[in-house]
């Protein structure tokens, strides 16, 4: 029924099928209610489910970048997928080192 | 005889650069979303630096309600689905589908933003605004800026809606779908990293 949605597109990024999108959306859904789970009704302890929490985030993002953002590693959107990659690289550079300086600044000029 | 083939060739170069213009036009939104992606960026690690400068105020625990952000989750993951079935619809060259799908991402959004509202009234009702913290401002700031942008994204659906209803699934539109589109799960994407790192993180 959704053959024609494989066929290339007019707009540059590739179509996904009815069954993607659901499939997406299920990921989607437990994905989100796991950790919820988890912070509602704590059973593991308290870092190990801020790790578990901050891991599911992750693969959830993934999930919805290659299901519903429909990206890939096909020739057509390579171009795409590296702007995502760079902006990545600057988005791990503007958090990981914002919370480093900040960090050190508490050590030691407030706390020590 | 060989004029009519130039005429073809021309008219098929023709089409072929208007298709090439709205690809480009999606990658240039792209980049676009991916600036926009660097600006979240510093929210969040502003956020991560103010999370606990409470000022005496309430911390992140004493204001969140669990359920009632995943009720929020809920329904702009479900716009995200039906925006999916808008752009199937699309591709069928379906335009009652299309528009019928864009009313009920249109509608879900609208749910969306009125509960998002609805709790910073009543944070700034209890006094703990965005004047309260380090913490608030930063929360409020976050929160607010993803609020700002599925505001604008309901506001675009709505011209598109129009756009779409009286003059048909054009090229013009279908790209226009397109950018909506990525710019809608962009936002859903950003609203998980929120889920996940201010108020999940928030309660644990």
């Amino acid at each position: 029924m959704y053959n024609q949605s494989q066929v290339h597109s007019s707009a540059g990024t590739s179509h996904g099928s009815s069954r993607s999108y659901m499939v997406g959306f299920i990921i989607s859904v437990v994905l989100t209610v796991i950790p919820f789970g988890l912070v509602m009704f704590p059973t593991l302890p308290r870092n190990i489910t801020a790790w578990v929490v901050v891991a599911l985030g992750v693969v959830q993002v993934f999930a919805h970048l290659k299901y519903f953002l429909h990206l890939d590693t096909a020739s057509e959107q390579r171009w795409n997928l590296i702007a995502l990659i760079f902006s990545v690289v600057i988005i791990l550079l503007l958090v990981g080192l914002s919370l480093w300086i900040m960090d050190s600044i508490h050590h030691n000029m407030l706390a020590h | 005889m060989s004029n009519i083939v130039l005429e073809k060739d021309i008219a098929h170069s023709h089409e072929q650069g208007h298709e090439d213009a709205g690809s480009m036009r999606v990658f240039g939104f792209w980049i676009y979303l991916m600036t926009d992606c660097i600006l979240f960026a510093t929210l969040f690690a502003g956020y991560a630096v103010l999370r606990d400068s409470v000022a005496g105020g309430p911390s992140t625990v004493d204001i969140f309600e669990l359920p009632y952000v995943l009720a929020e989750t809920a329904l702009l993951l479900l716009s995200s689905i039906t925006y999916g079935y808008a752009m199937l619809a699309m591709n069928r060259n379906d335009k009652a589908h299309v528009l019928r799908w864009l009313a009920v991402t249109f509608v879900l959004g609208c749910g969306f933003i009125a509960m998002e509202i609805n709790e910073f009234h009543h944070l700034i009702e209890e006094g703990y605004g965005p004047d309260r913290s380090g913490f608030l401002t930063a929360f409020f700031t976050l929160v607010g800026t993803h609020g700002a942008h599925v505001l604008s994204g309901l506001v675009w659906m709505a011209i598109l809606m129009a756009q779409v209803s009286t003059r048909g699934l054009t090229n013009t539109n279908t790209t226009r779908l397109s950018c909506l589109s990525l710019f809608w799960h962009f936002l859903d994407v950003v609203w998980i990293c929120v889920f996940t790192v201010v108020y999940l993180l928030g309660v644990v």
